[in-house]
């Protein structure tokens, strides 16, 4: 008998449950569809609009070490004294010599670094 | 330029891939007297050899990001192009009565003024100078000197982990030479001054609808990041797309637009989908007609929307050729969220998301409108424009 009354309770709450979740897709589509993001992809961060994301989005594009390039800048810092440019600038164009360790890692497939952090 | 844009037609099928990407058009312009068209393609047909930075072997994309013209002075005509890196002035021969289309020829070469990637160019009004704007930061430069520029703006912060926001487009004022407006991925305009500071950092206005927090998603500030701005003709309005709509906005009230505009709402539902495919990032334009009346944008499966402003009625139209005959009217077009399809009628299950209008032009006088739709040119044109002929 007690068994009969649990089954009753269980059937209720969920009909509360589907009510709700329905109210939720009508109230807002956009809910749902972050629902079923979160579902596919349960570590994805809170912040979608945070640094990761907009970091990957600046460095579009891949780069890549060239030794023959590297070399062709050795030779050319020996023959003049460059200007101090700032740090930043360094950091894509400009006189600065690429070393393997300045470049950064080889961009993941997009879908996969949207998941990361 | 190659074919006549209007009867080609690539099955991307049939061809390899390299060579239907390069011929996508990426950017169409219209001169100010309305007189000549100019495109851009992924090629960098227009301008650009692809270039390589020797320091760095960072291949830089040809693709051609933007076109403007230079208002025209005297004979000769002047139009800038950019890609991500680099800005080129070119000058256009003067047309004979036979020419369908001219080569134009590179006369300067603004180059290394940016880090990040060009997404703006914008000519003054006072005809000698112009800006460029990146992710990061914005320059200006006279048209005539090569080798330097002046940052206006710079929001790159000092730790790159603190980065929350980046500029998407930049325009100047068509009447204030003082003035220009960039917007962020955040959804937020800004108003510059240069006359208050040399350094713009700190805006004269700032344009941002308020959110409304039951509403917020996971979702929400990827589709408010604003892919374009344009001053209307008159300079007292501004009109911005984000995702899912275009909004109209008061140069003289911050707190919000005064229309918007659902350019296909029906998306809200795929947005999971959108974001799977990075579609969610596609970056749409939009464009004034002459007189203010009437604003336009892209969307998908090679639609586009046009928005009466006096009415607030939107119309979808496809750029496609109609079978047979060439000067066929469009047919308006309709997208049925669910439920039974009716005749007429596209479901947004069917859309293709591959087929999108992301770059148009409005003739600056007349009712002909330029859509790049992938690898072809439309030309449109009213009915009552063609029938006056």
């Amino acid at each position: 008998m007690s068994e009969e009354i649990e089954e009753t309770k269980n059937i209720e709450e969920t009909t509360t449950d589907e009510r709700k979740e329905m109210e939720d897709k009508v109230i807002s589509p956009e809910k749902a569809e972050e629902a079923k993001l979160k579902a596919r992809y349960p570590h994805l961060g809170s912040k979608p609009g945070g640094s990761d994301l907009l970091r990957k989005r600046l460095q579009k594009g891949q780069k890549y070490f060239d030794s023959g390039d590297y070399n062709m800048a050795k030779a050319k810092m020996k023959n003049k004294q460059l200007p101090t440019a700032t740090a930043e600038k360094t950091e894509i164009t400009g006189d600065h010599i690429p070393t393997p360790q300045d470049l950064p890692q080889r961009k993941p497939s997009l879908v996969a670094s949207k998941l990361a952090g | 330029m190659g074919e006549d844009a209007d009867t080609k037609n690539i099955n991307n099928s049939f061809l390899p891939d390299y060579v239907t990407e390069a011929d996508v058009i990426s950017t169409v312009e219209f001169s100010h007297r309305g007189d000549l068209l100019a495109t851009g393609d992924k090629g960098g047909r227009v301008s650009h050899e692809p270039d390589f930075d020797y320091l760095k072997s960072l291949e830089i994309e040809e693709k051609i990001n933007k076109i403007r013209w230079i208002p025209q002075h005297n004979a000769a005509r002047f139009l800038l192009s950019t890609n991500d890196k680099t800005i080129k002035l070119w000058k256009v021969p003067v047309l004979k009565p036979t020419d369908l289309m001219v080569e134009v020829s590179p006369r300067r070469i603004f180059a290394n003024g940016h880090t990040y990637h060009v997404n703006s160019i914008s000519v003054n009004s006072d005809c000698e100078t112009y800006l460029s704007a990146d992710d990061l930061r914005i320059n200006l430069w006279h048209l005539d000197i090569t080798d330097r520029c002046f940052n206006i703006v710079d929001i790159k912060p000092a730790n790159m982990e603190d980065l929350t926001e980046v500029i998407t487009a930049a325009e100047f004022h068509p009447q204030h030479c003082n003035l220009f407006i960039y917007s962020s991925s955040k959804g937020t305009l800004r108003l510059c001054d240069m006359r208050a500071s040399a350094l713009c950092d700190q805006h004269s206005k700032l344009f941002e609808e308020p959110e409304d927090p039951g509403n917020r998603s996971f979702f929400s500030e990827i589709v408010s990041s604003i892919s374009d701005v344009r001053f209307s003709h008159s300079g007292r309005y501004l009109l911005t797309r984000d995702y899912l709509t275009v909004k109209v906005w008061d140069l003289n009230m911050e707190r919000g637009p005064i229309e918007t505009y659902q350019v296909h709402d029906y998306l809200r539902s795929k947005l999971c989908s959108l974001y799977e495919n990075d579609c969610i990032f596609d970056k749409f334009e939009c464009s004034w007609n002459g007189t203010d009346s009437v604003i336009m944008t892209g969307a998908y499966n090679n639609f586009f929307r046009m928005f009466d402003r006096e009415t607030g009625r939107g119309v979808t139209l496809e750029a496609a050729r109609e079978t047979g005959k060439a000067h066929a009217v469009l047919r308006t077009r309709r997208v049925r969220a669910g439920g039974k399809r009716r005749k007429d009628q596209v479901t947004v299950d069917s859309l293709d998301f591959t087929k999108k209008i992301l770059h148009m032009a409005w003739h600056p006088t007349d009712n002909i409108i330029a859509i790049a739709a992938t690898n072809n040119l439309y030309i449109f044109q009213d009915k009552v424009s063609y029938d006056i002929q």
